[in-house]
């Protein structure tokens, strides 16, 4: 019995079936993450007595019948920019590494009350701010397909624990991409909702307008079941939408008959790899012979989703980020002059050389003199490109495409051209900035044998659209498998 | 490089950001934001006249409560993560002589 290669749905049902135990579960998780972790570091913390603890407490639950939901007992990762009570949250930041919650992120909260047991915070780029989990203060993590390379970012953490066995699901947490890549570069499925659907009370916020926290998992139907759980209405974020719409799993069904789906001639143009493209093409083909209207249109604007993205997000950084001032939690610096001297210190020696590089970026495009050259000509364009998507979706269902120009590159490749790694973001960014719902699942591998994700956009609201496509083409897909396990069982 | 970063410029967002940048990295930060600049100004070649910014996909109002306590007193966990504190206060350095 393997039972790393179940489904996190699977796993829930054979813990109610009495076939295994929720500290079984647990355990087996963490003789996984014994085995692993040294190569691929996909976690900063591990909270193994916790989790056997809770385990302990929710198998009693499920025993009396208090628990039924679809993912009760099941180990779950959470990605370290979600505050978890009493664990350690570092955002994979020096500024943060000593930094305990009172309270829980409303997702976490959420997949406690559903019964799912956290074993640990998962590593990702410093603040989410990076492509590939290497600006990590606390190492990069490792591609489970292939050590030599990165496993995306910035949840890259959690897409990695989940495609080398190392939880049963996790969550993460997508500003321009940064569920919907890993996900792609690591072969397992990842949903970014449309924005609103997930509390982000709790969330560490990077680009407030842009960031949706979801899910990333072994499956289609896993992804259904902890959306289900994490979406609601939250009264501690104000951006949270009421939707009476969030019974996801109802959309598990395999048919796809008269779907209209638009690919973008401008996604499929210089830059793309030919494997990606030849892997992203078959699967529409795929949908087309189960019954899909597949045709190809211009969304128009794609090359400038990226400029105004990044003034957004960094403009919007720079004011989040000035909460981390050395004064009310995290780290401070030893030696200072006076109050001013002790902040600029304690955040030069905190944050590492990406962080200050878009919040410098961010400072400059709000300063005087910019703030409408930069900053309001950046909200325009993305007016623009919200309005290109409400004229495709008045035609399609959805819009199908590749996640990333590429599979997962190697180590060390990205960083030392931030300009460059910020372009292998351009089919996931525009997302992000129109507040849609997009999904990455795996369609194939490149001849390194490196995965490569099919994204599927929705309008907002969706999802269930999405899921039903990603389901049925799932289904005709067959089992991707995950790594050192071959084929599922 | 179309935008030229002067020093200037890195020290005045220097203080914008609260950072103290090493000379070293100020260099780069100089190329860095000209790059980043350069690039952005991309956005130019759209004519955004009469277009409304959008800072919210959908239609964002303020959410307004009674100021009524819900989450009872938490204040000794929270100023156990501050670097120094005092009395249930945080300690920063002295700001008036």
């Amino acid at each position: 019995m393997d039972m790393l290669a179940w489904s996190a749905v699977e796993l829930a049902a054979k813990i109610k079936q009495k076939e295994v135990t929720v500290k079984e579960a647990v355990d087996a998780i963490f003789s996984r993450i014994e085995e692993k972790e040294k190569d691929l570091n996909c976690y900063v913390t591990l909270e193994k007595e916790k989790a056997l603890k809770k385990a302990e407490e929710v198998q009693k639950k499920i025993d009396d019948g208090t628990l039924t939901g679809a993912l009760a007992g099941v180990p779950v990762a959470v990605k370290d920019n979600m505050c978890t009570e009493g664990i350690l949250t570092t955002c994979s930041s020096k500024i943060l590494s000593n930094f305990i919650p009172t309270y829980n992120a409303e997702a976490v909260s959420a997949l406690e009350r559903a019964g799912a047991v956290m074993i640990g915070k998962t590593n990702m780029d410093e603040f989410a701010m990076g492509s590939t989990t290497e600006t990590s203060a606390y190492g990069e993590t490792k591609n489970p397909w292939n050590e030599n390379h990165v496993p995306g970012g910035s949840s890259g953490g959690s897409a990695a624990a989940v495609a080398a066995g190392e939880c049963f699901f996790a969550l993460g947490s997508d500003t321009g991409g940064s569920i919907r890549q890993p996900a792609s570069f690591c072969g397992v499925v990842g949903m970014k909702p449309t924005y609103g659907t997930v509390s982000r009370y709790g969330l560490i916020a990077y680009g407030s307008s842009l960031d949706q926290i979801g899910p990333l998992t072994k499956n289609v139907e896993d992804c259904a079941a902890v959306m289900e759980i994490i979406a609601s209405h939250d009264k501690k974020d104000s951006t949270s939408l009421k939707r009476e719409d969030t019974d996801f799993t109802s959309a598990l069904k395999e048919d796809v008959k008269g779907l209209r789906i638009g690919i973008p001639r401008d996604y499929f143009g210089d830059g793309l790899d030919g494997e990606v493209r030849a892997a992203v093409l078959a699967a529409a083909d795929a949908l087309k012979e189960q019954g899909a209207v597949v045709e190809e249109f211009d969304l128009s604007l794609v090359e400038y989703a990226i400029p105004a993205y990044y003034t957004i997000a960094s403009a919007e950084a720079s004011s989040n980020l000035e909460r981390f001032d050395g004064v009310k939690y995290g780290y401070r610096t030893e030696q200072f002059e006076g109050l001013h001297h002790m902040y600029k210190k304690t955040r030069s020696e905190g944050f590492g050389a990406e962080v200050k590089r878009r919040i410098m970026l961010g400072s400059f495009v709000l300063s005087s003199g910019y703030y409408d050259a930069y900053y309001l000509k950046a909200l325009r364009t993305k007016a623009l490109i919200k309005k290109a998507f409400d004229q495709a979706f008045e035609k399609y269902d959805m819009i199908l495409g590749p996640v990333a120009p590429t599979t997962a590159p190697g180590l060390g490749k990205s960083l030392s051209d931030p300009l460059k790694m910020y372009l292998g973001d351009i089919y996931t960014i525009s997302v992000n900035l129109a507040g849609l719902p997009g999904i990455s699942v795996p369609c194939g591998k490149d001849q390194k044998g490196l995965p490569v994700g099919l994204q599927l956009i929705g309008d907002c609201f969706g999802e269930k659209k999405l899921l039903r496509a990603a389901y049925t083409y799932e289904k005709m897909r067959g089992d991707f498998g995950i790594p050192a396990f071959g084929k599922g069982e | 490089m179309a935008n030229v970063i002067s020093d200037e410029t890195i020290e005045y967002v220097g203080i914008l950001a609260k950072l103290e940048l090493s000379g070293e990295e100020k260099e780069q930060a100089k190329k860095d934001m000209g790059r980043m600049l350069d690039y952005i100004d991309k956005l130019n070649e759209l004519d955004t006249t009469g277009v409304e910014p959008m800072s919210h996909v959908f239609q964002v109002q303020n959410v307004f409560r009674e100021d009524v306590v819900t989450n009872g007193d938490d204040s000794e966990n929270i100023v156990k993560n501050a670097p120094e504190e005092k009395d249930g206060m945080f300690v920063v350095p002295r700001t008036v002589e």
